[in-house]
């Protein structure tokens, strides 16, 4: 299956958001996640299915400023 | 209101754009800025809004500069080591445009005076280093009803967007809430090139004079990340969350509250380079 990933076509073999997660290693701690413009919450990642031709966004924690 | 002579030459960059006009600037003058933290972020902020013509820009930092600060935070020169930031920046500010009114306020930003800080300004800015001061900031706007320009850096990368709050996504739309301690490092601990922060900053301080004029479209229910190691920029489109705890359908933050600090004490460098 086909899904975008930050804006890149990938190919992953993944049944929910949180099994794209896994596959591409990232803690769900650490990320924000976007389905397809709605934010997945963290406690949704693994009920929420991932389809062929979707937009996946990861957006990592980014606290500084100072 | 009327400009002087001076003023209609130092503004007259501005005042020749059909966006602006004298009738822009004059809103410009009469705008009041909160900027929250006179750091790596606020300098740039601080910086562009003065020479704009900002009538208050108000700045709050608890902090003295240290040396290591001056690799990005351009707001402070070498003979303002150990100096209050506030103080320092208020002298730049003045040296670059004495029209600006500058409010300094030598505090910690916190629940119990957030409030009170941000109430007489139009527009709040985000340049504070830790998540909990981040979610304080989105959840007072929130409260207030204060546009916010939120922003975040970190090692080569940097983030910026828009807040309207009601209107667009805010921060808890997007993070519920900070990260566990000890699992996303800080500047302090993971490095910052200087120049991400002034990137961030002058994108900040454009989305405010964007906001206070009512030209153009903001960076609203679009987030702006920025790389620069690849020198690219990431539109993430997004809307408010139904589900956010602070604007949602059924929020469970109903008051302002400090999260925990986090831990100084980095566990994990984890899956940061993915992108």
């Amino acid at each position: 299956m086909q899904i975008t990933i930050n804006g890149k076509p990938e190919e992953v073999q993944a049944d929910t958001v949180m099994d794209v997660l896994k596959q591409k290693d990232i803690d769900p701690h650490m990320v924000a996640v976007e389905l397809n413009t709605q934010i997945v919450e963290r406690d949704r990642l693994p009920t929420t299915k991932v389809q062929d031709g979707d937009k996946v966004e990861f957006l990592f924690y980014m606290g500084g400023g100072a | 209101m009327s400009f002087t002579e001076e003023q209609i030459t130092r503004y007259s960059r501005h005042i020749l754009l059909p966006e602006v006009g004298g009738k822009g600037q004059k809103k410009i003058a009469q705008a009041k800025v909160f900027v929250v933290g006179a750091g790596g972020l606020g300098s740039p902020v601080a910086l562009y809004l003065a020479a704009a013509g900002i009538g208050t820009i108000g700045l709050i930092d608890s902090d003295v500069v240290d040396l290591s600060n001056l690799q990005r935070q351009v707001l402070h020169h070498t003979p303002d080591v150990g100096r209050s930031k506030v103080q320092s920046a208020k002298e730049k500010i003045f040296l670059l445009n004495p029209d600006v009114n500058v409010e300094t306020y030598e505090d910690r930003f916190t629940a119990s005076n957030a409030m009170n800080y941000i109430a007489p300004y139009d527009v709040v800015i985000d340049g504070v280093d830790t998540f909990p001061a981040k979610f304080l900031i989105n959840d007072a706007c929130y409260f207030a009803g204060k546009p916010l320009v939120h922003g975040g850096i970190l090692r080569f990368e940097g983030r910026v967007f828009s807040i309207v709050p009601g209107q667009s996504a805010c921060y808890r739309c997007i993070f519920q809430q900070p990260p566990p301690p000890g699992l996303v490092p800080s500047c302090q601990e993971a490095g910052i090139i200087g120049v991400v922060a002034g990137i961030i900053g002058t994108i900040q301080a454009t989305e405010a004079l964007k906001l206070i004029l009512g030209i153009g479209d903001p960076l609203t229910d679009r987030i702006l990340d920025f790389d620069a190691r690849k020198t690219a920029f990431r539109e993430i489109r997004t809307k408010r969350n139904p589900r956010c705890p602070l604007c949602g359908n059924h929020p469970d933050v109903t008051e302002l509250f400090e999260h925990e600090q986090e831990a100084c004490q980095l566990q994990a460098p984890g899956a940061l380079g993915i992108s």
